[in-house]
């Protein structure tokens, strides 16, 4: 233990010293691993859109690849429902924070604070290249915190393929099994609309003949309120209406 | 100076005679976050154990350079940098449990096994004794979660490691799990009845009443 080790030049060259070294250390490892994690992040986004697509066992593995082949992502202007032209790379949910990009809900019924202007929406090809699915993101608030999922569509543009919830925090085993897998096997074949209206309704002992009703998770009765107004508000004049009005009439 | 009884005891104290969680009560709140599946349990308990050891190590090599008046903040630095290291290797190569460890790993910086070590320990200490301390307390914090963690997901889910044990009434099978234990603070419980344990086979755990 030296005295002279106290001293204000030694202590700020040490501290300086120290900084640097974790400096060059932190940007080191986080430039370094920058490729390997946007990878990451893209695969997880892709497969998510694939599970959508009831392609998941066909990527067996390539998901890259398949999404490559079945998948075309598309913008949509939600206030005309117009397909517009993005840069590739756009992602709605940062949109929806830039308030030049994004308006406020009136009212928020899915509590998402702010909508963007422009939506992504992922059309499914088959091997022939023929339109099979509509895939239509959307989030919203369950009990804890905003759940995202996406809503797959049938050619119809009425009858669901899929639900699939892939982030959200919910209580696990109550409302956090709006990721399991039998809940999720209700929602293929329902009818989202009825004469125009829409009917899809997340309620308590709904018959699985009822093509209008999912029956809703028990024991969690905010989180699937927060998926049916989710529903409602992604299904109005706000969300996806427009496109879908457009999209029937061909 | 390091022989082999004081390695033995370095390395394999913490793991029941002083443990960090159990003796000590130190880094309680992540062992109630991130125990309710194993998987995310066994990642933690690798990433404090690195996150311990390293620490340990660089702040023993510089132990002698370090000025008191701010060697809190010169230990902060070398650990959060290392804790930020292990958050991006993490989110490269084990992208999904990264996501369900969330906050918990950042949160390690405030982990007090750590900064306990590195102040108790490594400050004083040569640097190989400093990283077998840092591995040793790493590994009495991952015996305490892991054992937590079997508990939580084998009662709560019916699982280990996303194997099904017990099969689930909800997937048609006989056991109904118990819900009290998925939710985080159910881990007080289980610590508080493993510290009993404990201390019911080694005596001189108790504390004196007084």
């Amino acid at each position: 233990m030296s005295a002279n080790k106290e001293t204000l030049a030694k202590t700020l060259g040490i501290v300086l010293a120290v900084c640097l070294v974790c400096a060059v250390i932190v940007s080191g490892s986080a430039v370094g691993l920058r490729p390997l994690q946007e990878h990451n992040a893209a695969v997880d986004k892709q497969s998510n859109i694939l599970e959508a697509a009831g392609l998941l066992e066909v990527a067996n593995g390539d998901i890259a690849g398949t999404y490559a082949t079945y998948i075309e992502e598309k913008f949509v202007d939600l206030a005309t429902g117009e397909y517009v032209e993005k840069e590739s790379g756009y992602d709605m949910y940062k949109a929806a924070r830039d308030h030049a990009q994004s308006i406020k809900p009136e009212p928020d019924t899915a509590g998402i604070l702010r909508r963007p202007n422009v939506a992504s929406v992922y059309i499914v090809k088959d091997d022939a290249g023929a339109i099979s699915r509509l895939i239509l993101p959307i989030h919203g608030s369950g009990l804890w915190n905003v759940m995202y999922g996406l809503l797959a569509l049938d050619t119809d543009f009425n009858t669901v393929e899929q639900l699939v919830y892939y982030d959200q925090k919910e209580t696990p085993g109550l409302g956090g099994e709006v990721q399991n897998p039998k809940w999720k096997a209700l929602w293929p074949g329902k009818k989202l609309f009825e004469n125009g209206k829409l009917a899809i309704e997340v309620k308590k002992n709904a018959g699985t003949d009822d093509p209008y009703a999912v029956d809703a998770l028990s024991g969690a009765t905010l989180t699937s309120k927060g998926v049916q107004n989710t529903l409602e508000y992604w299904l109005s004049a706000e969300g996806y209406g427009p496109f879908l009005t457009n999209l029937k009439r061909g | 100076m390091a022989d082999s009884k004081e390695i033995k005891k370095v390395l394999l104290g913490p793991i029941w005679d002083n443990n960090p969680i159990a003796l000590q009560i130190l880094g309680v709140c992540s062992a109630l976050a991130v125990t309710t599946k194993l998987e995310t349990a066994l990642v933690m308990s690798l990433a404090l154990t690195a996150v311990t050891a390293f620490s340990n190590l660089f702040i023993s090599i510089i132990r002698n350079a370090i000025p008191s008046s701010v060697r809190i903040i010169v230990q902060m630095t070398i650990i959060a940098s290392l804790v930020i290291v292990v958050d991006q290797v993490l989110k490269a190569y084990s992208y999904e449990i990264s996501k369900q460890l969330s906050v918990f790993v950042g949160l390690i910086i405030t982990n007090c096994i750590v900064m306990g070590r590195a102040e108790a320990y490594a400050m004083k200490s040569p640097p190989l004794m400093s990283f077998l301390d840092g591995i040793g307390n790493g590994l009495g914090y991952s015996v305490v979660l892991i054992i937590v963690g079997i508990v939580k997901e084998l009662f709560g889910f019916g699982s280990l490691l996303g194997f099904e044990i017990l099969p689930l009434v909800q997937n048609g099978g006989w056991y109904q799990a118990n819900g009290l234990l998925i939710l985080p603070f159910s881990s007080f419980f289980l610590i508080g009845g493993l510290i009993w344990a404990i201390r019911t086979f080694k005596k001189d755990q108790i504390e004196p009443k007084g």
